[in-house]
């Protein structure tokens, strides 16, 4: 028999700082002192938790799933909620790129050129079937791309043809996730302080 | 004009052209050696006065080409489709460019992905395609690319 007395009362409280950032909480813990409070918290995670709630889009679409990603931004879903309102025609002021539609041959040095234009920190979402693997336009092309990961490394794949804004807007929310997690391809390929910055 | 009142001018400019109504416009088939003095009549003429040129393409039929163009007048309100049979090998037919200065644009692309031979175009070079794409012809049903195109 399970003594029900031992196992009630509060379930042993992990630290904020400690735990898995997925949650958009701030990771961090404020100790009330005498004159005011300590925030105990990792820089690493408020850095994270700061960029991953407010990720600046770049303009950028190429076929019809920018209409999907324009309802997205619209008044009706509204991706200014979770701190994508500012989306931007310059990719030097832009965090993350949604590539909204098919990317051809002759498109393809754009992308590049805009990805390497931004700056650091910089995330990568492909969204619908042709970012993802070329979609449609797989066999019997001439033209397209088989997936915009053969020119630049992606975060978060949506699948659709073309994705519902609310798929849009879970994509956004897993790269928020990922960035809290310390995950995505940007972060994991940043040097770490523990093996000396070169 | 009427449908009926076009075939009797089309008749009377061209006796060899084939008209079919079968589809929703008027149609009519003609050789390519007719086209550019018919094309000349149909727009100058005072009574057809087709003056606008809105579909310029190509249909590939494995064993020949067709040209296809659909005219349309904005004053008499009645549309023609003029359609004419290509050689494969030997694609070619005059540019309709002079009369309608629409077809410049969409006989360089008719030119990039058929490769039909625009006679007398006064600029005739890829449009959309990059460089080095002359000699293949991306929309014709042989076209193969081993380095772009899977097949199941």
């Amino acid at each position: 028999m399970v003594d029900s007395s031992k196992i009630s009362g509060e379930i042993p409280k992990i630290p904020p700082w400690k735990q898995d950032h997925g949650t958009a909480e701030f990771p961090g813990e404020v100790y009330n002192t005498p004159g005011g409070g300590i925030l105990l918290s990792k820089l690493d995670n408020v850095i994270n938790w700061a960029r991953s709630n407010s990720l600046w889009p770049l303009v950028f679409g190429t076929s019809c799933c920018a209409i999907e990603m324009m309802s997205t931004a619209s008044a009706k879903y509204d991706w200014s909620r979770f701190g994508f309102e500012v989306a931007r025609a310059t990719p030097r002021q832009a965090d993350v790129i949604i590539i909204a539609g098919t990317i051809v041959n002759k498109m393809a040095p754009v992308l590049k050129r805009l990805y390497d234009q931004m700056g650091d920190p910089k995330y990568v979402i492909a969204m619908g079937a042709c970012a993802t693997s070329g979609g449609p336009f797989f066999y019997n092309t001439y033209s397209v791309v088989k997936g915009a990961d053969h020119i630049i490394p992606v975060d978060v794949y949506i699948a659709g043809c073309p994705p519902r804004p609310e798929a849009l807007l879970h994509a956004m929310i897993t790269l928020q996730e990922k960035i809290r997690k310390g995950l995505t391809r940007e972060q994991i390929r940043m040097p770490k302080p523990e093996q000396g910055f070169k | 004009m009427n449908n009926e009142q076009i075939k009797i001018a089309i008749a009377d400019l061209l006796p060899s052209a084939i008209i079919e109504e079968s589809s929703e416009w008027l149609t009519i088939h003609i050789e390519s050696v007719d086209w550019l003095p018919l094309a000349e009549k149909l727009r100058n003429t005072a009574e057809l006065y087709f003056d606008y040129l809105f579909c310029l393409t190509c249909v590939d039929w494995k064993s020949h080409l067709t040209m296809v163009y659909h005219l349309t007048s904005t004053f008499h309100r009645h549309t023609l489709v003029v359609k004419s049979k290509l050689d494969r090998d030997d694609a070619r037919i005059e540019t309709v460019t002079m009369i309608w200065r629409t077809a410049e644009f969409h006989e360089r692309e008719v030119y990039e992905l058929f490769g039909v031979n625009f006679l007398h175009h006064p600029d005739l070079r890829l449009l959309i395609l990059p460089d080095g794409w002359e000699g293949k012809y991306p929309l014709r049903k042989d076209f193969e690319d081993p380095v772009n195109i899977i097949k199941l």
